[in-house]
């Protein structure tokens, strides 16, 4: 029974007929069109031959001694299964009910007698092509089986692999919401999000051209760089224009992610968003303010790094506001009627919300209600955040694995950034990842950051550009401040400002000493140390903190380099 | 009332060119048949056996058609009819004529092997 492809030569045909000079005639037409024949005297030797032969097709004799020529088609094609064995039944009956229960017996056509070898040819040809047919159809049925079983199972793997390199990072915290199809990374989904040196969070919402495994493996170096750059101390700017320049360097052309970045300060009650190419996020004040945050950049991985722009919106906010992020599988979410969701009645699953969870369950319910028995649909991603105090977020698990090597513990290095790079350059990555080499270090990442980034801001804005830090206390004067930074940094030439970091092992932790001198005038740093009951947060808050956090801090009498010592033990 | 010929020549000449040497097999097996079958129509009748009866008659209908002899089973056809009636009154009158005409069928066979 089993046939293999493809299939040549001659048929082999079973005819059954009890009339001997019959069984002659069309045993000789037949071989004479070149095919083989089995000859069967009744129903029950049909039967047999069929089980001993497996001919191609059968042409069956209605009466038959023995068994007659129903009963025999009948277990034929229960021996035949799956193949297509085509019966055709020999018969001189013209009565049209005594027809059809040939056909229900399992018969596919007649030949009448007497035999015409012209129509027994063009028969026996048009039923050999539709039992190729099936054939073709059944095999290629069996490969599609196949070949699917072979790609879900590929997907569950490629899913565990998926699920290490781009975890959820820090989305289990108490301020976030959010709803991901389980295997949304096949819809060409992302969501991460993980928590900065800095304090706050950076998150992601991507939806990627195509489906599949090319967006799950597109997906793999977006998530590497975002973990990798956030847990560093990369600001939202530098890791977008990271994962652009990659995207656009291994995708092919067409293929491209849309993407929502948002970095999250919850000390400064800040949002620095970017949008490019997903539908409008939106931020819902606590008062129910709703603002829009529409998509101005074209999606990742789409410009070459020299025309990638990463201009980000910055929105201050107090605690309660909340922002909600989705996927276009919202406003594509269909009903039973075939419509979609739409703007409108997302519009309105928001209305009258406040905080995160209201506007994350209010809209789920929402599109939840609308499509009704047909589900939520696979490539819908929602994420919502709250505003909250920093306090509430104190010691998130970011997710990351460390690393197995341990670097050096006993150090020393001096970095020095001149003249027109200080205005272009970030260092406090770099300089973050020397400290976190130190084993046990990595734990303190946010305290060194906060350390290195005060020192470094000082020594650039209030030693060398000079801007007064006064400015900062009122909203206008915040903005007043940035440009005058712009400003005089664009003029600024022959500067420099150097790092002398040194790291020793003391019992239970180490030492880490930072010395941090700038070039220019010096400043007086007195008063701002006196104003440690100045609750604002702008302005003087950087002396404090590296006050509060290290175990020694000094200053030159010139007041252009400062020190500090900064103690810690394992954990 | 049967306008049938006793033999097709037409039908005969395509059996011929198709059956080439096995051409004489074929009639001698007919015969031989048909005189089985007749046997099988009277003793079907003798029994008033309208099923076996029909049959017989059906087969017998058949092969004839299909060697080229349409008189003959023409009066197959009516004694099926007959059968299937299960009135066996007119049975006798067929199968007399049926053997009459089976024996010019074999005379005219005869014939056509030995020319």
């Amino acid at each position: 029974m089993d046939e293999s492809l493809p299939e040549q030569g001659p048929l082999r045909i079973l005819i059954a007929d009890d009339s001997d000079s019959d069984r002659l005639i069309l045993a000789r037409l037949v071989e004479r069109q070149g095919h083989q024949v089995v000859c069967a005297r009744d129903g029950m030797e049909a039967v047999e031959c069929f089980r001993e032969h497996s001919p191609h097709i059968v042409l069956l004799d209605v009466m038959m001694p023995r068994l007659n020529g129903m009963e025999a088609a009948r277990q034929i094609k229960v021996m035949a299964g799956e193949r297509l064995a085509p019966i055709i039944f020999l018969t001189s009956i013209s009565d049209a009910q005594t027809l059809a229960r040939c056909l229900e017996s399992g018969g596919d056509d007649f030949l009448s007698k007497p035999y015409n070898r012209v129509i027994l040819e063009a028969k026996i040809n048009a039923f050999n092509r539709m039992r190729l047919m099936h054939r073709t159809m059944s095999h290629q049925r069996d490969l599609i089986r196949d070949r699917n079983r072979l790609l879900l199972s590929e997907q569950r793997v490629a899913k565990r692999v998926f699920d290490n390199v781009a975890h959820t990072g820090c989305l289990d915290a108490p301020n976030l919401r959010y709803h991901a199809s389980p295997l949304s990374i096949f819809n060409g989904d992302v969501l991460f999000a993980c928590p900065i040196p800095a304090g706050g969070m950076h998150i992601l919402i991507g939806d990627f051209t195509g489906h599949g495994l090319p967006a799950a493996i597109g997906a793999m170096p977006v998530a590497e760089i975002f973990y990798g750059m956030a847990s560093k101390g990369f600001g939202c700017e530098d890791v977008l224009k990271e994962i652009n320049q990659k995207l656009k360097r291994i995708l092919p052309t067409g293929m491209f992610c849309c993407a929502l970045f948002i970095q999250a300060d919850f000390h400064l009650n800040q949002l620095r968003v970017w949008n490019g190419g997903l539908p409008d996020g939106y931020l819902v004040r606590h008062n129910g303010e709703r603002i829009k945050l529409p998509s101005n950049h074209l999606p990742l991985g789409v410009l070459g790094s020299e025309r990638f722009a990463v201009e980000v919106d910055v929105i201050c906010t107090e605690p309660g506001d909340a922002l909600l992020v989705a996927t276009d599988g919202i406003l594509e979410a269909e009903n039973a009627d075939g419509e979609m969701f739409g703007e409108d009645r997302l519009q309105d699953a928001m209305a009258g919300c406040t905080g995160g969870d209201d506007l994350f369950d209010s809209v789920m319910a929402a599109v939840s209600q609308f499509t009704g028995d047909q589900g939520v649909q696979d490539d819908l991603t929602v994420f919502a955040l709250e505003m909250v105090d920093e306090q509430v977020l104190a010691d998130i698990p970011s997710g990351l694995p460390q690393s197995p090597l341990s670097g050096a513990t006993e150090w020393q290095c001096v970095y020095e950034l001149t003249d027109r790079t200080l205005g272009q350059f970030n260092p406090l990555p770099l300089l973050l990842q020397i400290c976190l080499e130190v084993p046990g270090l990595r734990r303190r990442s946010g305290e060194i950051y906060t350390l290195l980034s005060e020192l470094y801001s000082n020594a650039l804005e209030h030693g060398i550009l000079q801007l007064p830090s006064e400015w900062k206390i009122s909203p206008e004067g915040f903005g007043q401040y940035y440009a005058e930074r712009e400003k005089r940094m664009s003029e600024t030439v022959g500067h420099s400002i150097r790092f002398t970091l040194r790291h020793t092992s003391q019992e239970q932790g180490g030492r880490l000493e930072i010395l941090c001198e700038d070039s220019g005038k010096g400043f007086d740093y007195r008063p701002c140390l006196a104003e440690t009951c100045s609750d604002n947060k702008y302005s003087g808050r950087g002396l404090m903190l590296l006050r509060q956090i290290s175990s020694s801090l000094s200053f030159n009498d010139k007041g252009n380099q400062v020190g500090v010592v900064y103690d810690w033990k394992f954990t | 009332m049967n306008d049938k010929p006793h033999l097709d020549h037409e039908a005969l000449a395509e059996l011929k060119e198709v059956m080439e040497d096995e051409f004489d097999v074929l009639i001698t097996t007919y015969l031989a048949d048909s005189q089985d079958r007749i046997a099988t129509l009277r003793a079907s009748l003798e029994n008033q056996d309208a099923e076996a009866l029909t049959k017989a008659a059906h087969s017998f209908k058949g092969s004839s058609v299909n060697i080229g002899a349409p008189q003959l089973g023409e009066l197959c056809l009516l004694t099926e009819k007959v059968g299937h009636s299960a009135q066996l009154d007119d049975a006798a009158v067929l199968l007399d004529r049926i053997e009459r005409e089976y024996d010019t069928v074999r005379t005219l066979f005869e014939k056509l092997l030995n020319a």
